[in-house]
């Protein structure tokens, strides 16, 4: 199979790679990159677990070849702490027991990025539909809600831009 | 006391801590230890693991539910570039033994098939290679050739099946795998005084736990030494080599196995020795080291990790007063091709079948039935969730039939505060509890007397609004005569009496506190939970406690988290290893302070004399001292270099089956206790199911965390919404397995699940666990489906629309009351 090759902004660093047009963008972020933060819990674009955020959009890397992502800027879960300050999103998972074995986590985290970005103060109802496409099995959700509302919170306090770019 | 249970003496209580208020970090919502490091991304699951040398492993899978192989072709797979080895069920029986099997008589399983498939998904070859995606357009060029056999779908058909049916003619006759009966206490003098017999056929389909996360391995093998090297998502790691070693044809000791962060489990992941072995298997033949991860389809088809598929032919014998006498069922379980834990799903649920109520004697006929589906293993509740079900649907059923208010019928049948220790017909006993206070804490949390009012006012307009209530045992630290007590008397198996947990504490001379565990984090908080109690016992802050897991190797004892344990068993091995540590401290620090041992006591991480505020020496002065300055101490062995010890705490409270098991012991003590009470309405053109208000009132004795416990209880009850409303396994008549994805297998998402969740609980705390503390991890799914159930017949009982069957999915629901109408339009 002949590789191409590709050019994207990875947690804004430029990287550079040679890929099989094939490779799914969520195996080219964990095995290429060597990000093994992004997971894979179904590979047919149901749980999103794999969700990055792409060009300021949560998008399901199991549904991306990384040939599409040519150019693009991406964030994973591994983009989002500063040194050992946690982002105000996972600060917020942290606080209100967001998270219980953490599989689902870095996907509920992408599509909580894109959504308080678009919405800096959503309502319960709204944070629900946003991450309804984002299966967990551990936490039922409920503390996952309360860690997006709180997250939007800090962010509005913080009057901070996350680290998205608006879409 | 019925005379069949004079021989099962409680055994006095091992407490050391006791239940108190004013502790500092039990009882606190602590933030998780475990969270930064995954939240960041670092946390290291299965698929995160690396090798040098490592290649990948792709399956190819049975399309037929069974079959015989006839000829498989690899020639077109090997010349695949990139390929380094094609093997087949028979190649690999050349390494590896069939997989250990806990029924009795162990009916063989092959990791990779030899000869026959009997169900879809079973693994018939395999192919490693550079990648995994050369290794599955290999696998796709893999011939086989099938001789199809009839397909066992129905449970009872199969039961009676012969022939070219039978799953396993080669080992028996039949595919009832196991028939035995029981009876515990007077049921046929009880069943003949009732004066009400209440009769239900109930069913309970299958479905299962599916972790985002699926199963996975890396092996490799060293032909020099002779061993293994294994990372592997299994909740049992420090177990799993006994098990396993004898079908990887090495000593448990030549089992490393490393365990990972864990991405959820309930049950699925607790053993994981069928992959372990067809992983490693590969890796011996390869040569190389073999990674595999089961794609979402392969642990949805092989993963055997699906849950009860139950009927239920039940009777309750009621008095003419209410009191329930008597309970006896037949039960047939559809347990799939194999029976790899025999019927410990059944054992289980002999923990608390009777429920909260006073029933005085039990009998069970249960008939173990194998059909060409994957096989079980245990789902969050590993049975008991089902027996909940039953039990709460026969209290419902007695109250209809008699007559009298559901709530009220149950009050008249709990056992009393005043009862405890309480021994249940089986020879389990709950140790302690207070369900009325449960009870009406949910009903005052939900406004239990308004909701009715309200439910009753929208049915008069015509809205299918209920409420229903369930009260529900949540037994906790298993004992593992579950496994083997239902086993044909002869031949039990693999009897073991204890699960042990273990826990290595070092005081380093920088004066933080090295812990090793020896379970895996698979979504529970093993480390806050040990960080809070390690705390408290010791007097330092959490934040000096650094965590560090054991592999199999240079593990001790540890059954990991399963059965609602792991909480209750690692408190019992801190307090040890607690007792220990804080005798050494005192012995250094008292010398260190030119006193006696006995006039020291420990206070916020420093050894200080009684009474006197400045006389003290900080933990890590003591260890820095005792590690480095050996000679600053007396001789004696007492004062060897170094702070540090390794405990183990065994099961608090068990004792065996009856020899004639008309006992089954005691084996699951520490019971907890729950009230589920939901409004829900449906509507009767689709058979949709919303929940309008939900409570939920959990008793798990004293809580370490109560948010960490909160978590669990959301998570378990999302799981029984799942199970109630939306989740089955679906098979066509060929035996193929028609819904195995994330699409179609339809698991809650944030907006399934309730708006109004109010949760509270109850703190009554064991008398034979440390601090108090009872199991908490199962209980929304042992909760959830009865009160969903029994709010769904009430929401639709003016349409005389009857539930004995789950789930009720919207199609099923509209089935039932189109069938309603039709029989009152006739
Ligand atoms: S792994 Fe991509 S959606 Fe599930
Ligand atoms: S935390 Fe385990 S799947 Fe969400």
């Amino acid at each position: 199979m002949t590789k191409r090759s590709i050019e994207l902004t990875v947690n804004g660093r430029l990287r550079k790679a040679t890929v099989p047009p094939r490779m799914l963008l969520s195996d080219f972020i964990r095995q290429e990159l060597s990000l093994p933060g992004t997971h894979v819990g179904c590979e047919h674009g149901v749980c999103g677990s794999c969700n990055v955020v792409v060009n300021g959009q949560a998008v399901r890397s199991c549904l991306m070849f990384a040939v599409q992502a040519e150019g693009a800027e991406i964030t994973t879960v591994e983009g989002l702490a500063q040194g050992d300050a946690l982002h105000p999103i996972q600060q917020a998972f942290w606080e209100e027991h967001g998270l219980q074995c953490g599989f689902c986590t870095p996907g509920m985290l992408a599509t909580a990025q894109e959504l308080l970005a678009q919405n800096p103060d959503p309502s319960d109802d709204e944070i629900r539909e946003a991450i309804s496409g984002n299966l967990c099995r551990c936490t039922g959700y409920e503390f996952i809600i309360s860690a997006i509302r709180s997250a939007a919170a800090k962010l509005r306090e913080a009057n901070t831009e996350t680290t998205l770019q608006p879409v | 006391m019925s005379k069949h249970l004079k021989s099962n003496v409680i055994p006095p209580s091992r407490q050391r801590e006791t239940p108190r208020t004013g502790l500092t970090w039990i009882g606190q919502s602590m933030k998780r230890v475990e969270d930064p490091r995954i939240l960041s991304g670092k946390g290291g699951y299965i698929d995160d693991v690396s090798v040098p040398g490592m290649a990948h492993a792709a399956m190819v899978s049975s399309p037929h539910a069974h079959a015989r192989i006839i000829r498989i072709d690899t020639t077109k797979a090997k010349a695949v570039p990139g390929v380094i080895g094609v093997y087949t069920g028979e190649d690999m029986a050349t390494v590896v033994e069939p997989c250990p099997s806990f029924a009795s008589p162990p009916i063989t399983q092959h990791a990779m098939s030899v000869g026959k498939v009997r169900h879809v998904g079973e693994v018939v070859a395999a192919v490693v290679a550079e990648d995994r995606y050369i290794a599955e357009d290999a696998a796709d060029l893999i011939e086989v050739d099938w001789e199809v056999l009839p397909a066992n779908v129905d449970l009872e058909t199969s039961a009676t099946a012969t022939g070219d049916a039978l799953l396993h003619p080669d080992d028996r006759d039949s595919n009832v795998a196991l028939d035995e009966s029981f009876s515990f206490g007077d049921v046929d003098q009880h069943f003949e005084q009732a004066d009400h017999i209440i009769k239900r056929q109930l069913r309970w389909h299958r479905s299962s736990a599916q972790a985002i996360e699926t199963c996975g391995v890396v092996a490799q093998f060293d032909p020099f030494k002779g061993g293994y090297t294994i990372h592997s998502n299994s909740n049992f790691y420090n177990f799993i080599p006994f098990v396993i070693g004898g079908a990887l044809r090495v000593s448990p000791g030549e089992l490393r196995i490393i365990p990972v962060l864990t991405g959820g489990s309930f049950g699925s992941k607790v053993f994981n020795h069928k992959i372990i072995i067809l992983t490693a298997g590969l890796a011996r033949l390869a040569g190389v080291p073999v990674k595999y991860i089961e794609d979402r389809l392969e642990h949805f088809t092989n993963s055997d990790s699906h849950g009860s598929d139950r009927l239920y032919d039940t009777e309750l014998a009621v008095t003419e007063d209410g009191t329930f006498k008597s309970l006896r069922f037949t039960v047939m379980d559809d347990y799939g091709a194999y029976l790899q834990f025999g019927v410990g799903t059944h054992g289980n649920a002999m923990a608390q079948v009777t429920g909260p109520y006073r029933i005085e004697s039990f009998g069970m006929r249960v008939l173990a039935v194998l059909t060409n589906k994957t096989q079980q293993g245990p789902y969050r509740g590993f049975g008991s969730e089902v027996t909940n079900w039953v039990m709460e649907r026969m209290a419902d059923a007695a109250a209809a039939e008699l007559g009298r208010d559901p709530v009220e019928l149950r009050l008249q049948n709990m056992i009393q505060p005043d009862q405890f220790p309480y021994m249940i017909p089986t020879g389990n006993i709950y140790d302690s509890g207070d369900f009325q206070k449960v009870l009406a804490e949910a009903q005052a949390m939900f406004d239990f007397d308004a909701w009715r009012d309200r439910a009753a006012a929208l049915r008069a307009e015509g809205r299918c609004v209920g409420i229903g209530l369930a009260t529900c045992m949540e037994r906790s630290v298993y004992g593992p005569t579950e496994w083997w007590s239902l086993n044909n008397r002869e031949t039990p198996g693999f009897t073991l009496t204890s699960t042990p947990e273990g826990i290595t504490v070092r005081l380093d001379p920088s004066g933080k506190m090295f812990v090793t565990l020896n379970s895996p984090m698979v979504g529970n908080s093993p480390e806050t939970v040990v960080a809070q109690i390690l705390a408290e016992r010791l007097t330092i802050a959490p934040e000096d406690i650094v965590f560090n897991y054991s592999d199999s190797q240079s593990g001790f004892n540890g059954v990991g988290p399963q059965g609602s344990r792991f909480t209750a068993m690692i408190a019992g091995a801190c307090v040890s290893a607690s007792i220990k540590l804080e005798e050494k401290l005192k012995r250094f620090g008292a010398h260190m302070l030119q006193r006696r041992p006995e006039d020291v006591e420990l206070r916020d991480g420093k050894v200080a004399v009684k009474g006197l505020k400045d006389q003290e020496k900080a933990f890590g002065e003591i260890a820095l001292t005792s590690s480095f300055f050996r000679l600053s101490f007396p001789d004696g062995e007492e004062f060897d270099s170094g702070i540090e010890t390794t405990a183990v705490y065994d099961h608090p409270l068990s004792t065996d089956p009856a020899e004639d098991r008309s006992h089954l012991g005691i084996f699951y003590p520490i019971v907890g206790h729950i009230c589920h009470i939901v409004a829900v309405e449906v509507d009767p053109g689709t058979g949709k199911v919303d929940i309008l208000d939900y409570a939920a009132v959990h008793d798990n004795g004293t809580m370490v965390n109560p948010r960490t416990l909160a978590g669990q209880v959301w998570g378990g009850t999302a799981n029984g919404i799942g199970t109630t409303l939306s989740e089955q396994f679906l098979y066509d008549a060929d035996g193929q397995f028609t819904n195995p994805n994330f699409a179609e297998f339809a698991m809650p998402t944030a907006n399934e699940m309730p708006r109004n969740f109010k949760l509270g609980h109850v703190e009554t705390p064991s008398p034979f666990t440390e601090y108090g503390i009872k199991g908490g991890g199962e209980g929304g799914r042992l909760g959830a489906p009865s009160a969903l159930t029994s709010a769904i017949e009430d929401a639709l009982s003016d349409r005389g629309v009857k539930i004995t069957s789950l789930p009720v999915t919207p199609p099923i629901l509209r089935g039932l009351i189109r069938d309603a109408e039709q029989a009152t339009t006739g």
